[in-house]
């Protein structure tokens, strides 16, 4: 089952998600890109049903996009975490998304920030948040280890003792974590925890 | 497992002496974990008008932001805040419009009416009122602060009383209720002030 988790540093905010796609007891990929950026500031990791992950997560990125061309200013990422909240809540009772989402992103006046949105679209601002099987170790180990104000190394080395976490307790650990950052320059990509390496597919 | 027990909620609202107190619980769950220790779940409609809603805490937040809607345009025409009795009326006929596919939320109404004269009521989930001249209660730990509550209350209390006699009302219910507690959030309101104030209780 796969694994989400976020958390809010000094001036940052980290989300961290496994990259296996699996299909009943197979596992197609090993590198699959759960966290989307939704714009230059915003992260989204999302967990759950794989169709409804990658389209849902599309279709908030390109609203958000639209946003952006219709006003001439980004949403900010309270804006953004309530519409896709709206989102789920208007298809949860038509055609619910079974997707669990954890928003991160930074503005300029309010900082960094870090939203859960629940797949029943249950919303809240949290310092520290974790979606599935994981969520039981990864939740466990940043109660213990999370501070206020962390410094991205600090945060980092939380992230990576969660991570040995899920891949030492669960017994179907995801073998690897993409973990991605957002801060006052941006959203971007900072690492792979890798343990298992894909085959590269040879160029056709 | 009721959808109604799924984040786990304790809410209830009592009647003094010209004042009024509601106070809720700040657990954030889902199921058998525990998301977030400071989630809100009373809500401010005007200066003499709070609205507590229990239950499923995704269709508190959206029947929440319906029902500042309709205030908002209530305030726009009539040029005045809704009395609580009307707005008692209004949550039961929302609530009553999802007769076949409900709301799964119990809310908790506490307001001063005319001549600042206090008013409570709670609701069930298709809207069915119950006035109350003492207290009201809802929520996963509702059967604990009843009998809390039968015992602790006596009529025309003064805000200070109030306050003590419903805080340890709420505490002692949530801590025989695994689904809600960590903290309590209080609000007393006489005509000239509101207070709001954060419970320690026992957190677990």
């Amino acid at each position: 089952m796969e694994s989400v988790f976020g958390l809010v540093g000094k001036d940052f905010a980290i989300v961290a998600a496994d990259s296996s796609a699996v299909h009943s007891i197979l596992v197609h990929k090993t590198n699959e890109d759960k966290i989307m950026l939704l714009d230059s500031h915003k992260l989204m990791g999302a967990s759950g049903e794989t169709g409804d992950r990658a389209q849902f997560t599309e279709y908030i990125q390109k609203n958000v996009a639209l946003y952006q061309f219709r006003n001439g200013i980004p949403l900010t990422t309270a804006a953004a975490a309530n519409f896709t909240r709206g989102e789920l809540a208007t298809a949860l009772r038509k055609n619910p998304y079974m997707v669990n989402i954890i928003m991160a992103g930074h503005d300029k006046d309010v900082g960094p920030s870090l939203y859960f949105i629940d797949y029943i679209a249950s919303l809240h601002k949290l310092d520290k948040a974790a979606f599935g099987y994981g969520s039981y170790f990864a939740l466990s180990m940043m109660d213990r280890h999370y501070r206020k104000d962390m410094t991205v190394e600090e945060a980092i080395d939380l992230v990576d003792k969660v991570i040995m976490e899920i891949r030492s307790r669960l017994v179907v650990a995801p073998p690897n974590f993409v973990i991605k950052i957002v801060d006052k320059d941006g959203a971007r990509e900072y690492a792979w925890r890798e343990s298992i390496k894909d085959a590269p597919v040879p160029a056709v | 497992m009721s959808i109604f027990e799924y984040n786990g909620s304790a809410l209830v609202a009592m009647v003094g002496k010209n004042c009024f107190a509601i106070a809720s619980d700040r657990r954030l769950g889902v199921q058998l974990q525990t998301i977030a220790t400071d989630f809100q779940k009373i809500y401010k409609i005007h200066e003499k008008l709070f609205i507590g809603l229990s239950g499923l805490a995704t269709d508190a937040q959206t029947l929440y932001q319906r029902l500042v809607f309709r205030h908002k345009l209530y305030q726009l025409r009539e040029e005045r805040d809704m009395k609580p009795e009307t707005f008692a009326s209004l949550v039961s006929a929302i609530l009553y419009e999802k007769r076949f596919g409900p709301y799964f939320c119990q809310p908790v109404i506490a307001g001063l009416g005319d001549e600042d004269k206090p008013f409570i009521c709670t609701m069930d989930s298709i809207g069915a009122k119950e006035l109350a001249k003492d207290f009201v209660v809802a929520g996963t730990a509702s059967e604990s602060l009843y009998g809390a509550c039968e015992s602790m209350f006596k009529p025309d209390m003064d805000a200070e009383e109030l306050f003590e006699t419903i805080s340890q009302a709420l505490l002692s219910s949530v801590d025989r209720d695994c689904l809600s507690g960590w903290g309590g959030h209080v609000y007393v309101v006489t005509p000239t002030e509101v207070t709001e104030r954060i419970l320690k209780g026992r957190m677990d």
